[in-house]
């Protein structure tokens, strides 16, 4: 891998990083309320999946936990915090909130509150692409917790049975909400479910964009050569709580120090370090991602607010 | 039956004691649900109940289906099963086990078996939700024959409306609300018969018109009465807090006595549980002194901004026009027309 391809993901995760870092800021200062899921320790999954991907066709269905994935796909962080702070310049003017907006223009067809209901929708995605003659693969992507709801299994087989262009990719990041998932199943090797299926399944390290985005190159690969879905599974860790202000006392001692010890914005300095990147570069290149997201946060804050006087619209045609 | 003790509770802790007496007393009694055992709740509703009930009271994984079927099926033999859907609009990925397949049980098997089921869930809008974490469904349950349903405000109500439930021995839906779980603690009398389902609440007596409804809205209605009060209107507010069986009686007699009847609720008016009321009034041939009216929320879905979702909710504001409205028969869309003094 080269050094750029390790830096542009860098950068990319550090946009994802001081969003959320912004978010959470703004949430505790109540300029922002509600309930808002974070993903720091999950952004190399968005960084490396999305390198993989032709967003110019490909479309992506992310859950709540979906600022990054709207970051990775391009959506700029202005309209991010704009959307959490209902603002009319949100990318959804502030119909979605944190956990339900979409960003269509980007590949990235909606953030779903629901567990789980994005997949079947994924597959819809894909069976149309069958018939635009665009090519598209479909990848849904959720917590391993969404395993386990009917939806989930449903999309799986339905997409088999079709032999359609989707891509599972499951966010292992162990816990559902405040439930360790290996204590809700049997096994929590949940690429093994793939066989099942009659689909392919691979595990792989999820705070590496590289390893990432291999495993999802590959995929894109199978399916737009007509060979199938396909279930990734990206094993990571959140380092924060599932939502603000969870205070994470499910977790065993020790845990989130390793967590963060194995974070994928520190993992990647570190091997930009090993090859010879300065540690002057490394700190200006945050600091240029820093500036932006103040800059997109200044916007956001002095952007008007949806007008109540629209909330009738878009219901119907 | 334990001895009635006064004990200052939130409305969490209500339901705890509730569920707490319920898993004392009933030993065929089972608690599960995502998150609700060892972490005691995303609410913390449930906390202790793990520790000491031990494994009637289980952690599932995030699959409601198999929560609400386990729940059907558990029932069928024997156990008295309180299941927890986190959200109401979850309910709707497994509504199936609810609307198909609870209902029919007695039904079908023309008494041979029962589904005495217990499902706690909360609904309706808290600021920033989104639409797919906001709605209140109370209607889509209660339109269900077989199933009952009961909505508690108060912290008394979350306790008795609750264990009701439970002892109830068909499928009971109970929903509460989590905008009021942490709120005042109030004196609850723990102890004592459990009620059988069925009633209202009276919240406020008066003479004017009678306003009808249930839910976290009737604060709101109880502060828009009193602003109404200092203008004159004397409204009777009435907290129909078991939706089905829905108390008709009750109604019927605070509108005999007023002539007048608004309803609100936080639920999109269209097919909502007022247009019921509103009929069954209507239907039984009490006398009207001006047209009934109804208020929920605006024909759309719910936004997330706060500053949206309150156009689209009953405000404090929509509910004094309403009783205005109704207390002074004003035509439809004159009240803001008019001038104060006039109203
Ligand atoms: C159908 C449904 N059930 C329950 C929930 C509540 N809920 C929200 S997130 C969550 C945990 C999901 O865990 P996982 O799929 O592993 O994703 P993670 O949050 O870890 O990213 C639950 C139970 C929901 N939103 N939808
Ligand atoms: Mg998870």
């Amino acid at each position: 891998m080269s050094q750029d391809t390790l830096l542009a993901s860098l950068e990319v995760m550090h946009r994802i990083r001081e969003t959320e870092e912004t978010i959470s800021r703004l949430r505790l200062s109540e300029d922002i309320v509600g309930s808002v899921h974070l993903c720091n320790g999950q952004e190399a999954i968005y960084t490396g999946a999305v390198r993989a991907l032709d967003l110019g066709r490909d479309a992506v269905f992310p859950t709540y936990r979906g600022h990054g994935w709207a970051i990775a796909c391009g959506v700029p962080p202005e309209a991010v915090l704009a959307e959490l702070l209902g603002r009319a310049s949100g990318i959804s003017g502030g119909r979605g909130g944190s956990a339900y907006f979409t960003a269509p223009g980007y590949g990235m067809y909606g953030e779903n509150s629901i567990v789980g209901a994005g997949a079947p929708i994924a597959c819809g995605a894909a069976l149309a692409g069958r018939f635009d003659g665009s090519g598209r693969v479909a990848l849904a992507s959720f917590g391993e917790g969404a395993m386990n709801q009917g939806a989930v299994h449903e999309a799986m087989n339905f997409a088999a049975a079709m032999t359609l262009p989707v891509i599972f990719l499951v966010e292992n990041n162990t816990y559902s909400e405040l439930t360790p998932t290996r204590d809700v199943v049997r096994n929590d090797q949940f690429f093994r479910r793939a066989s099942a299926y009659g689909m392919a399944g691979v595990r792989f390290d999820g705070n590496d964009p590289d390893a990432v985005r291999d495993a999802v190159a590959d995929a894109v690969e199978r399916c737009r050569n007509g060979a199938g879905p396909v279930l990734l599974e990206a094993m990571t860790q959140r380092i924060v709580g599932h939502y603000i202000g969870d205070v994470q006392h499910y977790r065993p001692a020790g845990e989130l120090d390793a967590a963060i010890a194995a974070e994928p914005i520190a993992r990647a300095e570190r091997m930009a370090r090993a090859a010879g990147v300065g540690d002057t570069e490394l700190a200006a290149l945050r600091q240029r991602v820093v500036d932006e997201v103040d800059r997109a946060a200044q916007a956001a804050l002095s952007a008007p607010l949806a007008d109540p006087a629209t909330v009738e619209e878009h219901v119907y045609a | 039956m334990p001895e009635i003790i006064e004990k200052t509770l939130s409305y969490a802790e209500s339901v705890n004691a509730a569920l707490s007496r319920a898993l004392e007393e009933r030993p065929e009694t089972l608690l599960f649900g995502e998150d609700v055992a060892i972490p005691g709740g995303v609410f913390g509703v449930t906390k202790g109940l793990r520790r000491k009930f031990g494994e009637r009271v289980f952690d599932t994984p995030i699959s409601e289906s198999a929560i609400l079927g386990g729940a059907v099926g558990s029932a069928m033999f024997g156990r008295r099963p309180i299941v927890e859907i986190m959200w109401a609009d979850f309910a709707l990925v497994a509504f199936d086990q609810i609307v198909n397949q609870a209902a029919n049980v007695r039904y079908v098997s023309r008494g041979a078996l029962a589904a005495p089921l217990t499902v706690r869930t909360q609904q309706g809008n808290a600021p920033g939700a989104c639409a797919q974490h906001s709605q209140s469904l109370e209607a889509l349950f209660a339109h269900i024959p077989g199933i009952r349903v009961c909505m508690p405000t108060t912290n008394q109500d979350a306790y008795d409306l609750l264990l009701s439930a439970i002892w109830s021995d068909d499928p009971t839906i109970v929903i509460e609300n989590r905008t009021l779980y942490h709120g005042a603690k109030q004196p609850v009398r723990i102890g004592g018969p459990v009620q059988a389902v069925g009633g209202v609440g009276l919240r406020r007596s008066g003479s004017d018109l009678t306003v009808v409804t249930w839910g976290a809205m009737q604060h709101r209605v109880l502060a828009a009465a009193e602003r109404a009060a200092a203008e004159g209107i004397d409204a009777e507010v009435i907290d129909a807090r078991w939706i089905r069986p829905l108390d008709l009686d009750s109604i019927l007699a605070s509108v005999q006595r007023t002539g007048r009847l608004l309803v609100v609720h936080e639920a999109h008016t269209t097919g909502g549980v007022g247009a019921e009321v509103v009929s069954r009034v209507v239907e039984s041939g009490v006398q009207l002194t001006s047209p009934p009216v109804r208020i929920g929320a605006l024909e759309t879905r719910i936004p997330a901004a706060v500053q949206l979702a309150a156009r689209v909710l009953p405000g404090d504001e929509d509910i004094l026009g309403a009783i205005r409205r109704v207390a002074h028969d004003v035509p439809a869309g004159r009240v803001e027309a008019m001038p104060a003094g006039a109203r």
